[in-house]
């Protein structure tokens, strides 16, 4: 017995128009630019090289490959994630609001820099004393390790906003505590649980650099493949050919991913998290508690202390010489400026990013919710679907198709600094629509309703109850987009001009420089790195609306 | 002194819901006088909350109008109409607490807020909440929640308030005490009020009127005595709670329970059979069995308790006998 709103829906599409014109212009046109380059070489089209492509049995195999590693390493990502989205959903524990940050610090690192640190716990001369260097294991250990953040903050975030009596009725009808999560629980948080998946999905398909460094010559991904032609064989026809089934996979698994999504999708009643979580007490409780802390405390804790442990350890043994190096340009060093400036140029670029991300973000998302009342329109589910793809896409392909797209009028944006902000806005954006979507869906529409009828207009509703409710969503959308900026690295590489690199494109040189002191300065800039993340995750956490209470 | 309610008037309402067979509202007309309490009385799917829903703005009517105090309200949007509205289940601001709930029309019409406190402080003692206006909404009881809603949707002076099962979520005693207290208050405010029920006891204990709907339209409409005197036939006799409703040939009649008196007699004697006793504290709610199939007959008795299975001489007072 809803009916019908009275209002008609022209505000919706008038939303969707900034964010759906910024990706036309700034995604699809550089992804197209570089597909016609490679397919249309000499404007006339050639398609032989997709032909050759689909039939060469070891690209076949790099497909198959990649496919089966993203769903392998996606499951693994879920199985290890939940008990932890239930450690921050319903216990409350010393240290949980920095450990909920923290969290974030393996998803924003340059991948280069974090295969180096699982190298030094799982490689040739790991502390673990296992060699799993070029193996599999190797590969979806470190998708799980940067990828356990995405399930436990995205289901975590569902899971605290879930009434625990809805799991206590079902243990009086007599479930036991699995049965009770299989059967209440787990159907509520399926959205979420949905909603992290794809992420992950798609972030693991398209791995690159962590893949490079751990997986050695034997595990190879189309990304790597699409790198090695572009950058390396100057084979853009081949390259543009991979890019465009990789394309076709990933439109695919999102549509999937968004029909299950919509199916799923129950309106929550909300409870303020504070209500819901409570100190561990029984022993079965701490053991719980205890477990997933030594867990995340191997997973995430160890690589980064080999991190940390070897950015302060330098020929004349432990001491600040690697941070001490970072503000001069050393002679005969291949950098224009030293190492710490790009400190300033990642934050400048960050927040640039943030602020276009999560305005473009929030327009499409709630263009996409509507008001709650009746089904969504179908051009709101494509736009909702079509907004994932630039997480899928290659980042090599995007930053490349930039270069390209952008070299040239009618817009000439290489000199411009926009253009590094701009490509990272694109990967942060879907980041923002998938935490604002679930959040705004999750609104009841009465408090709505309830509003406007004691005379608030759409936009004062607007103010005054689906932005502080969305509140914490909103502050959780900033921080990964912030985070996702910090540490993009394939379209940066091809995007940040010499004078002005970013902290992960400066670990990057600095690397790829020889010598033990290189490698302890790249250490000691990824420190910073993390640093950098966990403060301003941190800070934006905290930062909420005014009038909004713990929510 | 707060401003006297105004004049509803709803003329030939007529909706229907996507895929549904049947319109949710079939041409409904509808006059509520100033400082009028009307209940609408009806199950479930009857289309009340409807009819509320569209009073106010939130859901469109394919046919009719809506006037208040003769102003077609057709084009004014939900937030322009001065139109207060009590949700079922509240629909209280889970980040604001309760002066912040209370308050918020008047910051909607831009009331200063030294002026706003005062109006808040109030509403809060109105509605016998003095002094909570910092307290959280989460921790608060269904009752705490409902009183609330009710300052809520008083605070900005409505001259209309649409109460949609405002006391449903609540207990019974509590709303026993609540009837009459909400009766007292909408009186000595002055506002009309639209109260949309299913529940007879409230229906009749709070309004001025009733008007009872069925699949969309309206049955009865009555002071609550009439109505409880003279039921227009057996849907509207059923829904007050009168168990005695036979449909025959001869029409519709209605034995009041009021009206049977049972003589208890030994075994084996009088004409019906005890089957079910509930006791209702001034009486005992008695369902008896009559012999030779004339079904099962309600009496309200109020001295000698019976048990099940005792036998008992049915006497019926003619004048509880009523043709619908």
């Amino acid at each position: 017995m809803t009916g019908r709103p009275r209002r008609g829906r022209w505000w919706r599409v008038a939303l969707a128009a900034p964010p759906v014109t910024f990706l036309v212009v700034f995604f699809v046109w550089p992804v197209a630019a570089i597909v016609l380059r490679g397919l249309r070489p000499g404007g006339t089209w050639d398609l032989s090289a997709v032909g050759d492509v689909l039939t060469d049995p070891v690209i076949r195999r790099v497909a198959w490959f990649t496919l089966w590693q993203a769903v392998l390493s996606t499951v693994l990502c879920v199985v290890a994630g939940l008990p932890g989205a239930a450690l921050f959903a319903r216990y409350r524990f010393a240290g949980k609001r920095f450990l909920w940050a923290a969290l974030l610090v393996p998803f924003v690192l340059p991948t280069v820099v974090v295969g180096v640190a699982l190298l030094g716990v799982l490689g040739p001369n790991g502390v673990s004393g296992v060699d799993l260097s070029g193996t599999l294991w190797a590969v979806l250990i470190a998708h799980v390790f940067f990828n356990y953040a995405v399930v436990v903050r995205t289901v975590g975030g569902t899971w605290s906003t879930l009434d625990p009596r809805l799991g206590e009725a079902a243990r009086t009808m007599g479930a036991s505590p699995w049965r009770a999560f299989r059967e209440v629980t787990w159907p509520l948080l399926r959205p979420a649980v949905a909603a992290a998946s794809s992420i992950v999905f798609l972030f693991t398909f398209t791995s690159f650099g962590v893949v490079l460094v751990v997986g050695g010559i034997r595990q190879r991904t189309l990304e790597v493949e699409i790198y090695d032609q572009t950058a390396r064989f100057m084979h853009l026809d081949v390259a543009a050919a991979l890019a465009l089934v990789q394309l076709v996979v990933v439109v695919a698994a999102l549509a999937w991913f968004g029909r299950t999504q919509r199916r799923r999708a129950v309106v929550l009643d909300q409870r303020p998290a504070v209500e819901v979580a409570r100190r561990p007490t029984t022993r079965r409780d701490r053991a719980f508690v205890a477990a997933n802390l030594v867990f995340m405390a191997l997973l995430l804790g160890v690589p980064l202390g080999v991190l940390v442990a070897r950015s302060f350890s330098t020929s004349g043994g432990w001491g600040l010489g690697n941070y001490q190096a970072l503000d001069t340009v050393r002679r005969g060093s291949t950098s224009f400026v030293p190492p710490l400036d790009a400190v300033w140029n990642s934050l400048l670029f960050a927040l640039a990013a943030t602020v276009v991300a999560v305005v473009l973000g929030a327009c499409a998302a709630w263009a996409i919710t509507g008001n709650g009342r009746g089904s969504s329109p179908r051009w709101a589910r494509w736009t909702d679907t079509a907004l994932m793809v630039p997480l899928g896409t290659s980042a090599v392909t995007v930053g490349f198709g930039m270069f390209v797209a952008f070299g040239q009028a009618p817009l000439d944006l290489r000199s411009s600094l926009w253009l590094v902000p701009l490509a990272h806005a694109v990967v942060a954006m879907p980041f923002v629509v998938r935490l604002l979507v679930p959040a705004l869906r999750s609104i009841d529409p009465e408090l709505r309703e309830a509003a406007g009828v004691l005379g608030a207009s759409p936009w004062a509703v607007w103010r005054e109850v689906d932005l502080p409710v969305v509140s914490r969503a909103m502050a959780a959308a900033a921080g990964f987009a912030f985070a996702v900026s910090l540490g993009e690295f394939g379209a940066t590489v091809f995007l940040s001009r010499p004078e002005r690199p970013t902290l992960p494109v400066a670990i990057y040189r600095v690397l790829g420089r020889p010598g033990e002191a290189n490698f302890g300065q790249a250490m000691a800039l990824s420190v910073i790195l993390m640093v950098l993340t966990v403060v301003v995750v941190l800070g934006i956490d905290r930062l909420r609306p005014v009038g909004s209470a713990e929510f | 002194m707060e401003p006297s309610g105004a004049a509803l008037a709803v003329e030939g309402l007529g909706v229907r819901f996507e895929g549904a067979a049947a319109p949710a509202l079939d041409a409904v007309d509808l006059a509520v006088g100033p400082g009028e309490v009307v209940a609408l009385l009806g199950p479930s799917g009857c289309g009340k909350t409807t009819l509320l829903r569209i009073v106010a703005g939130l859901t469109a009517a394919d046919r009719g109008r809506v006037l208040l105090d003769g102003t077609d309200l057709e084009g004014v949007p939900t937030h322009r109409r001065g139109i207060g509205l009590m949700f079922q289940d509240h629909a209280l601001f889970p980040h604001r607490d309760v002066g912040g709930n209370v308050e918020f029309g008047l910051r909607m019409a831009g009331m200063a807020p030294a002026e706003r406190a005062t109006r808040v402080a109030e509403v809060l003692e109105l509605v016998g909440l003095p002094g909570w206006e910092r307290r959280a909404v989460g921790p608060l009881s269904g009752g705490e929640r409902q009183r609330v809603a009710l300052a809520r949707a008083l605070a900005p002076s409505p001259r209309l308030l649409l109460l949609d099962e405002p006391l449903g979520a609540l207990d019974r005693s509590l709303r026993d005490r609540l009837v009459p207290e909400l009766g007292v208050l909408f009186r000595s405010v002055g506002v009309t009020v639209v109260h949309v029920t299913h529940d007879q006891t409230e229906a009749l204990g709070l309004a001025d009127r009733v008007v009872v709907m069925e699949s969309g339209g309206v049955v009865q409409q009555g002071a609550p005595e009439e109505l409880w005197a003279h039921p227009a036939n057996a849907f509207v006799a059923r829904f007050l709670g009168f168990a005695n409703v036979t449909e025959g040939p001869a029409g519709t009649e209605l034995v009041r329970p009021e009206a049977v008196a049972l003589v208890a007699v030994g075994p084996g004697e009088g004409d019906a059979t005890v089957t079910n006793v509930v006791f209702h504290g001034a009486h005992w709610n008695v369902t008896v069995e009559r012999d030779g199939d004339l079904g099962p007959l309600e009496a309200w008795v109020r001295s000698g308790p019976v048990a099940r299975g005792d036998r008992v001489e049915v006497v019926i007072d003619p004048a509880g006998r009523q043709h619908l």
